[in-house]
């Protein structure tokens, strides 16, 4: 395709400001700044995990887990033909590019590395993965139990009879350090196994593709999913706890529209029931309740812990499937059922005893690494993140108290090299008596950023910068991301064009139907929904399950076959086109739209 | 019925092919896998041999054919020639003939008006050339068991025209036991036809069922005269996975008057509607599933819908154009299933 000479995308130098954001370089660290040689480099716009603009911190959060994943790639594992990722961040948003290797003696030798590292935990997979689970819930305790330090006019009295001899100022730099390096080691843990996992998905993925030219990647993708994965967890303990309101006779406390604060004031007006259905919202909560309406990116995506409005818009519609007593539960024993017959089926197409063979053995080693790849986000992007940027609450609310800020939110307009500054300031300040000098200081600039950030919102991101590459070979890019060289020449193509009324995506789940959109950028507006829309969004996550009962089919932005929507669409039965590039820019609520997830296109009507 | 000359469908198989040719074994075999085919009956081999006993007893022609030099075309029309007016003398057996004229009346079912069609089933294992089929002769929309019993008569006559003939001798087979089936079989007045292959003929994509089908009958997708619809369903689920609808001018209906075909254009709007619904394709699709089960190997079908919506299959054999890649796997069971990551990610991809 890039024959022609055609330069679809703008060149990294020749992204416009927008206007008013002067001085937003400051906002994030100079190394994911654009340099002139990027220019002759192809990035495309990671829209799937950044799809607003980043915060100061923001930039805290895309770089650590790009320190990780490359670490794991490049240095630990040794990947053959690939290193890690780069990226830059322009107006907010984060693009991406990856470096192969491609001398075939440096392969060589990194092959003979690779074999023998992820040799060993292919080999150990089940046991290293079970002790990943309890170094993931140590550590999450481990970022709970932080405590941020009071800074009282007078240190602790324990402090002196202890002995210890270290003042509370001393721990503010310390449990601020422990919180960043937390965010570290869980991203560590978080690449520990992932690429590896997905190494094993490509592995059967190509062959597949090769047995069976013609086969839809959600075909693959079925045949490799779990039944009992968490991400369907969250959204269980809402029909728990469904069932427990109507068991227990509270149900008639929950109506459409009526807040969460209200319903919990009336509980406690109700007696033992109602303490008891409180019994009930508090286990599921801990842990299933920290989930983000986010991707783990971004401080503004609350948790469900955080902002019970997004569970409980769930709670009125599943009370009257209760009621009425329709089946809520996932036919868990029909998927599976279903997922043997098709896995048999394909398999017996296979013409000769080696590729059943072959067959068997790589679907087999999707089958162990799968529950890794499917559950880790549970535990890392929802359940650590939503902890975390709570601790990091913790100190906004410490630097409020000293003046420095003027709301612990006003924390994330900071880098994260901007906050030990300004808790720098506060030791020093509470050590000498004096007021902190970060009022003056920081405020407005906070200020300022938030105008800048404002702005950026508005900015239509490519998808994608720089000379098109002939195609995108890297598979593990590809399932990521859900780019492939079709997806960059649809998106290469201006809207509004030849076929402006029909966009086409991966077809994640098949099925065509007709409905209104209703469009949807952030998670926070989820409860615009209404029954029987087609949903349009950016990319979704977990916590987005509840909306998939409502809706007749979804359309995303970014993704692949083995995305969140796609899955959850595959299960629900719906219709769903994933990776559209545009789909979110292009309609608005309200439209008609024909949705065929057996084509991947997508008409506006 | 019990005549060892003319089999129902029902009671043959692949296993009768020596008696009844490809063509009848295989309509049988469907029949008998509980396949809808149009019903019909087959004039066995023992009807042929019985005929050619009575014209060639001692062998004459038989040896006459065997020292024909092939290519040499005069002399093997001119005793061509001779030989099918020695056929058409010959009175036909008078036991045959009235178990074809049971047979006939058996599947008209008292219905005056119903049309067969009469087809050469050769038995020669050669006859999956289509080379060799093609010389053999088809006859549609016959009325009437004189009709019938006059066609297996030319159906048989066939077998000695000169193009048949030259095709033996320049294989040099041997005329003993050369011998002949012929099917005769209701028409179906098709509302659409088609071809369906269980697997993909572009990708040789085993998991797919590629359909084609166009108003009428299947003669003029096949003779190429319109670009059918083409539709692609996922055999292990039933889903359609593409739908291409062509515009379809033109159609083949019966001519009753003088059998054969002809050519109507189909009405304007209904040129480029699918002529397949859904349900019909995931019905085609899951026949065609069935079939390739049943003789466990990818199959080519041919198809027609009635213009009563009943679903028959007219033909079915196996795949050959990709069958030979099967044969070469693709992957190969590893001592150690990690060989094949660190095939994928060693750069041999």
């Amino acid at each position: 395709m890039s024959q022609t000479g055609r330069n679809a995308f703008p060149l990294p130098s020749e992204v416009a400001a927008v206007p008013g954001t002067e001085g937003w370089e400051d906002m994030y660290p100079y190394f994911s700044r654009f340099r002139p040689e990027d220019d002759k480099r192809f990035w495309f716009y990671n829209s799937m995990h950044f799809p607003e603009p980043l915060a100061a911190f923001g930039a805290t959060t895309a770089e650590v887990p790009y320190t990780a994943l490359g670490a794991f790639t490049t240095r630990v594992f040794v990947f053959p033909t690939v290193l890690g990722i780069e990226h830059r961040i322009v107006n907010g948003r984060v693009y991406i590019t990856s470096h192969a290797v491609t001398d075939p003696e440096e392969i060589g030798r990194r092959l003979v590395e690779f074999q023998e590292r992820a040799g060993f935990y292919y080999q150990n997979w089940t046991r290293l993965y079970g002790e990943w689970k309890e170094r993931m819930e140590a550590l999450i305790a481990e970022v709970s139990a932080i405590k941020v330090p009071e800074l009282p006019e007078f240190d602790n009295i324990e402090m002196v009879l202890s002995g210890r001899g270290v003042a509370q100022n001393h721990y503010v730099r310390e449990a601020y350090h422990r919180t960043i390096a937390c965010l570290s080691t869980m991203w560590h843990h978080h690449f520990e196994f992932l690429m590896l996992g997905y190494g094993a998905y490509l592995v059967f993925f190509q062959f597949c593709k090769k047995a069976f030219p013609e086969i839809p990647d959600q075909m693959v993708a079925r045949m490799v999913s779990g039944i009992d994965v968490l991400m369907f967890r969250p959204d269980d303990e809402l029909k728990r706890l469904a069932r427990c309101a109507v068991e227990l006779g509270v149900d008639g406390q929950f109506a459409e529209g009526v807040s969460p604060a209200d319903i919990l004031a009336a509980m406690e007006t109700l007696g033992e029931p109602g303490r008891r259905w409180i019994e009930e919202l508090d286990r599921s909560r801990e842990p299933w309740f920290n989930i983000s309406v986010g991707d783990g990116f971004y401080h503004h995506h609350r948790s469900w812990n955080d902002d019970l409005s997004v569970p409980f818009a769930a709670l009125p519609r599943y009370i009257r499937m209760v009621r009425k007593g329709e089946s809520m539960d996932r036919p868990t024993n029909a998927l599976r059922q279903e997922r043997a017959r098709i896995i048999e089926e394909y398999r017996a197409l296979l013409p000769t005893d080696a590729d059943r063979g072959a067959f068997d053995q790589m679907l087999g080693l999707c089958h162990t690494v799968f529950p890794y790849v499917e559950d880790h986000k549970f535990y890392c992007e929802h359940w650590f993140i939503s902890v975390f940027f709570n601790k990091l609450r913790e100190f906004g609310a410490l630097l409020t108290r000293n003046g420095v800020l003027k709301s612990e939110e006003d924390i994330f307009q900071l880098r994260h090299q901007e906050i030990d500054e300004a808790l720098c300031d506060l030791m020093l300040a509470w050590a000498a008596g004096a007021p902190c000098a970060g009022g003056q200081h920081w405020q407005p600039i906070v200020a300022r950023r938030k105008e800048i950030l404002e702005r950026f919102k508005d900015w239509n991101a490519p998808p994608a910068l720089g000379p098109l590459p002939d195609s995108v070979e890297d598979p593990a890019v590809q399932m990521l991301w859900g780019i492939t060289s079709e997806s960059l020449e649809n998106w290469s193509r201006p809207p509004g064009g030849t076929d402006g009324n029909e966009l086409k995506g991966f077809a994640a789940s098949p099925g065509v139907v007709e409905g209104v959109a209703r469009v949807l950028k952030t998670a926070a507006e989820i409860g615009e929904i209404r029954d029987g829309e087609i949903l349009v969004c950016p990319v979704t996550n977990p916590s987005w399950g509840p909306v998939f009962g409502r809706i007749k089919a979804a359309v995303s932005d970014i993704g692949g076959t083995m995305s969140h929507a796609a899955i959850v669409a595959r299960e629900y039965g719906m219709p769903a086109v994933v990776g559209t590039g545009q789909a979110t820019k292009r309609i608005v609520t309200g439209q008609r739209l024909r949705v065929d997830g057996n084509t991947g296109i997508v008409t506006i009507l | 019925m019990a005549s060892p000359f003319v089999r129902p469908f029902g009671d043959i198989g692949l296993g009768d092919r020596p008696s009844v040719g490809g063509k009848g074994a295989s309509l049988g075999e469907l029949t008998r896998a509980g396949i809808a085919v149009p019903p019909g009956v087959v004039v066995t081999t023992a009807a042929f041999e019985r005929f050619l006993a009575a014209l060639d007893g001692d062998g004459t022609i038989r040896r006459e054919i065997e020292g024909l030099k092939a290519d040499d075309l005069p002399t093997i029309t001119r005793a061509s020639t001779a030989i099918r007016q020695r056929l058409e003398d010959t009175p036909f057996p008078e036991d045959i003939g009235a178990a074809i004229v049971d047979a006939h009346a058996a599947l008209c079912g008292g219905d005056g008006g119903m049309t067969v069609a009469v087809r050469s089933s050769a038995t020669s294992e050669d006859s999956e050339d289509a080379s060799f089929a093609g010389l053999q002769d088809t006859f549609l929309w016959l009325r009437g068991a004189d009709a019938v019993v006059r066609h297996v008569r030319t159906c048989w006559a066939s077998l000695y025209s000169t193009e048949s003939v030259n095709y033996r001798r320049r294989l040099a087979m041997r005329e003993e036991g050369l011998a002949m089936g012929v099917v005769v079989q209701q028409m179906v007045d098709a509302r659409c036809s088609g071809v369906m292959f269980t697997r993909s003929p572009t990708t040789g994509d085993r998991s797919v069922i590629v359909i084609e089908g166009s108003y009428g009958l299947g003669s003029c997708i096949v003779s190429g005269e319109v670009t059918p619809d083409r539709y692609v369903a996922n055999k292990v689920t039933g889903d359609i996975k593409d739908r291409a609808v062509s515009q379809k001018t033109m159609q083949h209906i019966p001519d009753r008057e003088n059998g054969g075909v002809l050519e109507v254009p189909v009405a304007a709007a209904r040129q480029t509607l699918p002529c397949l619904t859904d349900a019909e394709i995931s019905t085609l699709a899951a026949i065609g599933k069935r079939v390739e089960r049943h003789y466990g190997k990818p199959q080519d079908i041919e198809w027609s819908i009635s213009q009563t919506d009943e679903i028959l299959l007219l033909q079915s054999r196996p795949e050959t154009v990709w069958a030979h890649r099967d044969a070469t796997p693709i992957a190969r069971v590893a001592a150690n299933p990690l060989e094949h990551v660190f095939a994928v990610f060693g750069g041999n991809r």
